[in-house]
């Protein structure tokens, strides 16, 4: 009964206009390693946030009990105070700051109202041995590796003699040898007591590591299975997962036409002035009409950035070399207008941050980026706008109550379906999706998989950045994969597999 | 109430409760307005009231109003310009000068203007290209033309206008029709035609709205709306026909207003202005050139800067050393108690110029009850503060 370091009874957390979380129940064992997988947008997050405090007590439904208490927390600050330390995928250490210093933040060591920072840098020293990080303690994080700067995030953690580890995605952005090396590091902090939950979509990994496995989809608990007792396999976690055979998912297309190159891109090769660094190097890649390709990749590969470099986001990004071409012709695009203009455009795989003006509405966002189409003169015709912006509702089935509706307040996936609209008034002969079905439910998947059927066999071509695999694999016609900047192959259909994408997306490089 | 038969619409009552809980910001102002003019007319006897200081109050509100207007798409970008003030001191100066200098008014203005527009260059194109926050660019601002309005004056202090079209500006009135009696019949004219454009734009909106099957007020709501607005319009072109009429600031300050109201809600650059504000990212990335916008919009304050700098000169028929001091914050003010939001993206010129009436209301009547000026920034500040914090919270709720 009391075995159970946390339960969570019951929780139901409610945004406008989806219900992110609806009645969910996970218990975790005191000092077991527990996974939590589910697709994006399934409510992981959500829930992680819900214990942390960051959503805090009040604001969601349900109980939450810790150590055989029921805890109300209203802030991280509270959870931390238990030993509840979450490490999340974007990391929050700062940049600019010393390892010791990241380590000992928000908790400083004093000696009266002073920073101790002898004892600090001794202390730091020891929680690096603990993760097995050989580094100077005096060293800028911003120096540091992303496997290293995870190791940091573990020691801090440790500093404030943390209980239970929460680790959102913690090897998503991580090679091979780094991954294993935290998983490895798991292990041994299990052995002296320390819980962990950990977050991931790679599976290989959770069947590996995980005592007990927990699915979550659509923001309910599907099960929670033993993996110590009988061996799960993969293909189990996936059925329910996505609560359907995988066949299903991805729509097929009937007989599939290629017609010319239409869009090219040779010896790519960008720089970031802002880091300082080349982060794209002698990039080849086409797509033909009628074609969806897919880039494959983890975390950091470059996929984003090679999107953006196409579509001409100059000032963050600086074309070194390399040659672009839509329908053979050669192109620059000094500014997404541009790119626009020549019929290439970029569908953001951050809808809330760059793709979305999330205080206006539905007919606003459809219309932002061709209002020259609708300018008779010198005002805008607001009649023809609506009357647009009603057949797009109509046509990809976005669900809302009206055009009128603020696009904030929408799902995710009405959202994307929005930042779709907006792309195809433009009128492109080639879309670059850029993670199109991140953090959706997997019917507005659906539908936005047999969308970009349609588009294809309507002769537009598609270039598809994804991190779900599978969604790569079950929807492209040709697979590129990049790691580190460089594209590392290209797969027919066919040959695209799990196993051979994925050793492609890890292959790394030697920096000679 | 009468919606017990009838399921699926609804009665008036619920219907104007709706009305307010989607608007309550515009009425709270609309009422704050009413409140502050009727304190105001108490407390001075009826005297705040009368024809002749309304008159008083449009010429004295015309030179914040329309620098305000160009703060408010400033304020949408999430940008903010410090420098307004000076810039209108220092180019009502070189007004003064060049007018002293042999040259008539038709031809100082347009070269004032201008120069408002190279200021507008200059500060856009560090904000924009240079990437300097505006707070900074514009506190230097305040700085260099705080100093170039002090050279101005230097040799002369206080530079007296003695063109008569210029002070007509801000101080005279339109014309009458030759035939009229004692009352200004132009200006009730122009009342009449006001009234007719509303209505008439009401029912069009209405219709429109119609046509496609969006929500529409009930017909009550739309005709109380009409006669409201209608009496309102009504009894402000009473009040001036009984003086000398519509003054000639009012006429300026409506075409602005106008011209703008227009910019940001009828064309392609005003959906671009909100965009940026809402979202800058997500604008560059669905083609909006954000730095030519940014440019337009510095370049627009430093204009109706200029203009604001002309009303004010006008008004005192001088230019003088201290000119312009303290008109950001009226601007910035009259901006964010018209509704303008903190975090950028939404703003209305329409509001922000009923923000610049409460503001100038404010001065007008405590000048009149003879406050202190210390007490009056206090009670601006307040008001102000009290604005800001409602609109945050009205804003928060909603969500």
């Amino acid at each position: 009964m009391s075995d159970y370091i946390l339960e969570m009874q019951n929780i139901v957390k409610e945004f406008p206009g989806v219900k992110a979380l609806n009645n969910v129940d996970f218990k975790v064992k005191r000092g077991e390693i527990h996974c939590l997988v589910g697709e994006n947008g399934a409510g992981k997050s959500t829930l992680m946030k819900v214990l942390s405090g960051v959503y805090p007590y009040g604001t969601y439904d349900g109980n939450i009990i810790y150590n055989g208490n029921e805890k109300q927390f209203k802030s991280i600050a509270d959870s931390e105070q238990e030993g509840i330390a979450i490490i999340y995928q974007e990391l929050a250490l700062i940049p600019e700051l010393s390892v010791y210093e990241n380590i000992y933040f928000g908790h400083e060591l004093m000696e009266g109202k002073v920073i101790n920072w002898n004892q600090t840098i001794v202390s730091a020293q020891e929680m690096l041995k603990k993760v097995k990080l050989d580094v100077n303690p005096s060293i800028k994080v911003k120096d540091l590796s992303v496997g290293k700067r995870q190791l940091v995030e573990i020691a801090k953690a440790l500093s404030k003699n943390v209980k239970l580890l929460v680790l959102d995605e913690p090897t998503a952005a991580l090679n091979e040898d780094d991954s294993a090396n935290l998983l490895e590091l798991l292990r041994q902090l299990k052995l002296q007591g320390v819980t962990s939950i950990m977050i991931s979509h790679k599976l290989k990994e959770v069947v590996s590591i995980a005592d007990t496995i927990t699915v979550i989809r659509d923001g309910t608990t599907i099960c929670s299975m033993d993996a110590q007792e009988h061996k799960i396999t993969e293909h189990e976690i996936i059925k329910y997962m996505v609560g359907r055979e995988i066949e299903n998912i991805y729509p097929k297309r009937e007989n599939k036409k290629f017609g010319d190159v239409c869009f090219e891109i040779k010896n790519w090769t960008v720089r970031n002035p802002a880091l300082d660094r080349e982060i794209l190097h002698n990039v080849n890649l086409n797509v033909r009409r009628g074609e969806i390709i897919g880039i494959a990749g983890l975390m950091g590969a470059g996929r984003t950035e090679l999107a953006l470099s196409i579509f001409g986001n100059t000032p963050k990004y600086t074309i070194t070399s390399g040659d672009l071409y839509v329908d053979g012709q050669p192109k620059h695009f000094k500014h997404p207008k541009e790119a626009l203009k020549s019929g290439v455009a970029y569908v953001s795989e951050d809808r809330k941050g760059n793709g979305l003006i999330l205080i206006q509405d539905i007919k606003y966002n459809i219309s932002i980026a061709n209002l020259e189409q609708l300018t008779e003169g010198i005002s805008l015709n607001e009649n023809k706008e609506i009357t647009i912006a009603k057949e797009y509702q109509r046509s990809i089935n976005i669900k809302a109550p009206s055009i009128k509706q603020i696009v904030g307040n929408l799902s995710g996936g009405n959202q994307q379906k929005v930042a779709l609209a907006k792309f195809l008034f433009v009128g492109p002969k080639v879309l670059i999706l850029d993670e199109p079905t991140r953090g959706i439910d997997v019917g507005a998947k659906f539908e936005i998989y047999s969308l970009m059927n349609k588009l294809v066999e309507q002769g537009m071509s598609i270039i598809m950045i994804s991190s779900e695999l599978l969604e790569v694999l079950g929807m492209s016609d040709r697979v590129y994969v990049m790691s580190e900047g460089t594209i590392t192959g290209c797969l027919a259909a066919e040959e695209a597999t799990e196993q051979n994408v994925m050793a492609m997306a890890t292959r790394v490089e030697e920096v000679v | 109430m009468s919606n017990s038969n009838e399921t699926g619409k609804v009665g008036i009552g619920q219907e104007l409760l709706g009305l307010l809980k989607t608007n309550i910001r515009d009425y709270v102002m609309y009422i704050a307005l009413v409140v502050i003019f009727v304190i105001f007319s108490f407390m001075t006897k009826g005297l705040f009231l009368s024809p002749r200081n309304l008159s008083d109050l449009v010429n004295q509100a015309g030179y914040v109003a329309v620098i305000a207007i160009g703060m408010t798409v400033i304020l949408i970008i999430k940008h903010i310009d410090l420098s307004v003030g000076y810039v209108a001191g220092f180019l009502g100066a070189v007004a003064a000068i060049l007018m002293k200098n042999g040259l008539p008014a038709i031809v100082a203005i347009p070269i004032v203007l201008v120069c408002g527009i190279l200021i507008g260059v200059y500060q856009g194109t560090l904000v924009a290209k240079v990437g300097v926050p505006a707070f900074v660019v514009t506190l230097a601002g305040m700085f260099i033309f705080r100093g170039l309005l002090s050279l101005t004056t230097a040799g002369t202090g206080t530079i007296i206008i003695k063109d008569e079209a210029y002070k007509a500006i801000s101080n005279g009135y339109i014309p009458d029709i030759p035939i009229s009696g004692n009352v200004h019949l132009l200006t009730l004219l122009i009342g009449i035609i006001a009234i007719v454009l509303v209505v008439y734009s009401q029912i069009k909106t209405r219709n429109n709205l119609r046509k496609y099957n969006f929500e529409v007020s009930s017909m009550p709501i739309l005709i109380g709306k009409i006669v409201f607005l209608s009496a309102i319009i009504m009894y402000i072109m009473w009040i001036l026909a009984g003086y000398k009429g519509i003054p000639w600031t009012a006429v300026i300050v409506a075409i602005v207003l106008l011209i703008y109201n227009f910019i940001l809600n009828r064309t392609r650059l005003g959906r671009y202005i909100y965009g940026i504000g809402g979202n800058a990212e997500a604008a560059e990335l669905s083609g909006v050139n954000v730095q030519k916008i940014t440019m337009f919009a510095f370049c627009s304050v430093s204009m109706l800067s200029a203009l604001g700098g002309i009303l004010y000169s006008s008004r005192l028929a001088s230019a003088t050393p201290t000119a312009g001091t303290g008109f950001e914050l009226d601007a910035i003010a009259s901006s964010y108690i018209g509704g303008v939001s903190v975090n950028g993206g939404i703003g209305r010129v329409t509001n922000t110029i009923i923000g610049a009436f409460v503001i100038m209301s404010l001065t007008n009547g405590m000048n009149l009850m003879g406050i202190d000026i210390s007490y009056q920034y206090i009670v601006k500040g307040v008001i102000f503060i009290l604005a800001v914090a409602f609109d945050i919270i009205t804003r928060n709720k909603r969500k």
